[in-house]
């Protein structure tokens, strides 16, 4: 949040800093007002579609060049008047769109949305596409232009709009979230754990009541863990409440995760409502709603408006089931998603930085498994069954046991395999059997070592720190991993290596091997590095973990003698 | 200070039903939660109200008092309650800014149980 707050600024300079102040305390009071028109407008879909589809500038750009002579105070006048006729919600919006715009266009979106919505809808695509403006919303209006074609539906539009004008996240904020989001979570279909998301959203510095009131608003599946979606519904409120809008009670529907990508299957449009019952109850009134944006939205586009609505009831139904109570199951599922999905975010993103790594070798035949192959076959015309061990890690998804024995780099090579298999054998259990392959691995291996090469010294704790890795990493990127698992071993194992197998290289078709090893020696200390990063952030993930687990463990002792009296 | 002493009486009324709910939960032999079902239905009855109670697998204990002139309430409805209590109680729950023993300021489970009330009435 700090981050973000820090990214504001900035944005917000490059703007045109003293802009956006006016704008936004006729915004803020727009919105309030606005907000009791929220509920009962929910077309903010159509908007969000619009949104979507929002960079391409709408046709009634025509209106933008009518509202260039305005200034920013000229959208503020303009904006009262349009409050007396009650046509106001789309001012707020278009208030808010104005001042990223204003900076730019002087406001020639804002103006838009005071002529009332068509006109500010297109201005709005445009200065979204813009990429400069941090502004906050400006899609939603475009979208609603294009859509219009009755009064009326404008009128409930441009209230939509305005109202929710403010909750629309623009694409440049879209972007900004995608790379919060990653940097807790590399994996944009995983989840963010409560914990990780509370420690983030507390930079925000906003009160905990605040901030409790806008998880319970974002976390629509209610499973204490945010989607992707959900992480950019919580940031955008946090980033629009820091900016002094004041929370809705329910959440808008442009910011429900199942308006933004239509089809998502998470979201029940009643976010607030957390029981299955309530749901219930509410749903013909949401379905209400959703119909009449249908209806509106169906003239005008788009196939995936009109299945959402669909969509949500049957969403809904299914959530059902998932909001069934089971708390401690909940915060167990919560507990180890995290640790799967971290680990799997890690593993992701380790498998992203070794991919590159390892393509290159295969055309010229110098894969991680083909030059292991060819490893393979070096070495145990050295006499050193290594590479086999790797090879098989690496070749297969499958993991094949390593092969016997082989002097100290062997058992290292081994470890790495045993480890891989055990990773992609389980997903939440694998942590802890990982942790004991580890134990028992790092025994073998130091056993092993022992009696091995003084070379060997560079591999237990290379071993070590990829045993680790690969303990904490879940399956699939684990068999990422192997290659480079493997390949990370073979090079301190290479390095020793490396000496015999270029002598035994020359032996053989030696240039070409020569070259491959040397590539693969290059991709491995590459991905070793990256590995002994990860380790060390594993390693942090496991102090809080274990953390975690002891506070757990003493809360169970304190309500132990409870249970038993 | 009819409300005042009107609180004051659920107070009393939820607190020494405590005690039942506790002899009840305590009761099973078996000390498996899994056996013992969550809800625990009518603690007793007095001649103004009912109350029920319902445990949760966490013993976390839900109490509802019903006016004992209500005797359109059947047991199912008070099933269904505790279970919407529960469900928003998880969600209230699954908030990482909620810390377990402060009092729920969560605006969605007011409004569920303020939902529940009215119905029940």
């Amino acid at each position: 949040m700090a981050a973000a707050q820090a990214g504001l600024p900035v944005r917000l300079e490059s703007v045109a800093g003293e802009l956006p102040l006016p704008v936004f305390v006729g915004i803020t009071n727009e919105l309030e007002m606005r907000y009791p028109n929220h509920p009962s407008t929910n077309e903010s879909q159509p908007h969000i579609l619009g949104s979507l589809t929002g960079s391409a500038p709408h046709p009634p750009a025509d209106r933008p060049v009518l509202r260039h002579p305005d200034t920013s105070m000229d959208k503020q006048e303009a904006w009262s008047p349009p409050r007396s006729p009650g046509i106001s919600p789309p001012c707020s919006p278009s208030a808010y769109r104005s001042y990223p715009y204003g900076a730019q266009r002087n406001g020639t979106d804002t103006l838009l949305a005071y002529d009332g919505k068509v006109p500010g809808r297109p201005s709005v695509p445009q200065e979204n596409s813009s990429p400069s403006h941090y502004s906050l919303k400006l899609q939603s209006e475009q979208p609603v232009i294009t859509r219009g074609a009755s009064v009326e539906r404008l009128v409930e539009r441009a209230e939509i709009d305005y109202s929710d004008e403010p909750w629309r996240i623009t694409e440049e904020q879209r972007e900004y979230y995608t790379n919060q989001f990653r940097s807790l979570q590399p994996d944009l279909n995983a989840l963010i754990m409560g914990t990780v998301a509370k420690n983030f959203f507390t930079k925000s510095k906003l009160p905990i009541p605040e901030l409790s009131h806008i998880w319970e608003l974002s976390d629509v599946d209610k499973d204490g863990a945010l989607t992707f979606p959900e992480f950019c519904t919580a940031f955008h409120l946090i980033v629009a409440r820091k900016n002094g809008y004041p929370l809705p009670e329910t959440l808008p529907a442009t910011l429900r995760p199942g308006f933004v990508e239509p089809g998502v299957v998470t979201v029940p449009p009643s976010e607030e409502m957390g029981s299955v019952d309530l749901q219930m109850t509410s749903r013909p009134g949401v379905t209400a709603k959703q119909d009449r944006r249908e209806e509106s939205r169906k003239p005008e586009f788009s196939p995936k408006r009109i299945p959402d609505p669909h969509e949500k009831p049957i969403q809904r139904v299914s959530t059902l089931k998932p909001d069934s109570p089971q708390e401690l199951d909940a915060n167990m599922k919560s507990r180890t998603r995290p640790r799967s999905y971290s680990s799997t975010s890690m593993d992701d993103a380790m498998k992203k930085v070794e991919e590159p790594p390892t393509p290159p070798p295969r055309p010229q035949k110098t894969h991680s498994r083909a030059s292991s192959l060819d490893l393979n076959k070096l070495f145990q015309q050295s006499g050193q069954g290594s590479r086999p061990s790797q090879h098989s890690l690496s070749a297969k998804s499958g993991w094949l046991p390593p092969p016997p024995a082989l002097p100290p780099r062997p058992p290292a090579t081994q470890i790495f395999s045993f480890l891989p298999s055990s990773e992609k054998s389980s997903q939440k259990a694998v942590q802890q059997p990982n942790f004991a392959d580890f134990s028992k691995f790092r025994e073998e291996q130091e056993s092993s070592v022992r009696g091995g090469l003084s070379t060997e010294d560079l591999v237990p704790p290379k071993s070590d720190s990829t045993l680790r890795h690969q303990g904490h990493a879940p399956q699939k990127p684990v068999r990422r991993k192997l290659h480079p698992e493997s390949q990370s071993a073979t090079p301190p194992s290479a390095t020793p290596y490396s000496a015999a197998t270029l002598t035994k290289s020359t032996q053989r078709p030696p240039p070409k091997q020569k070259r491959e090893i040397q590539m693969a020696i290059r991709k491995n200390r590459e991905t070793n590095a990256v590995l002994t990063r990860l380790n060390s952030e594993l390693q942090q993930q496991l102090k809080v973990v274990h953390r975690e687990r002891v506070t757990l463990e003493s809360q169970l002792e304190l309500l132990r003698p409870v249970a038993s009296t | 200070d009819n409300v005042c002493s009107g609180e004051l009486k659920f107070h009393y009324t939820v607190h020494t039903s405590l005690d039942v709910v506790e002899e009840k939960i305590s009761g099973v032999g078996k000390a498996l939660a899994d056996q013992r079902e969550l809800y625990l239905g009518l603690l007793y009855p007095t001649e103004d109200y009912k109350v029920y109670g319902y445990v949760t697998n966490s013993k976390v204990k839900f109490v509802i008092v019903v006016d004992s002139s209500n005797t359109s309430l059947r047991d199912n409805e008070i099933r269904s309650m505790f279970r919407k209590l529960h469900n928003s109680f998880t969600d209230v729950m699954c908030n990482p800014f909620y810390n377990p023993g402060d009092p729920i300021q969560s605006k969605a489970f007011d409004s569920i149980v303020s939902t529940m009330m009215v119905q029940a009435c």
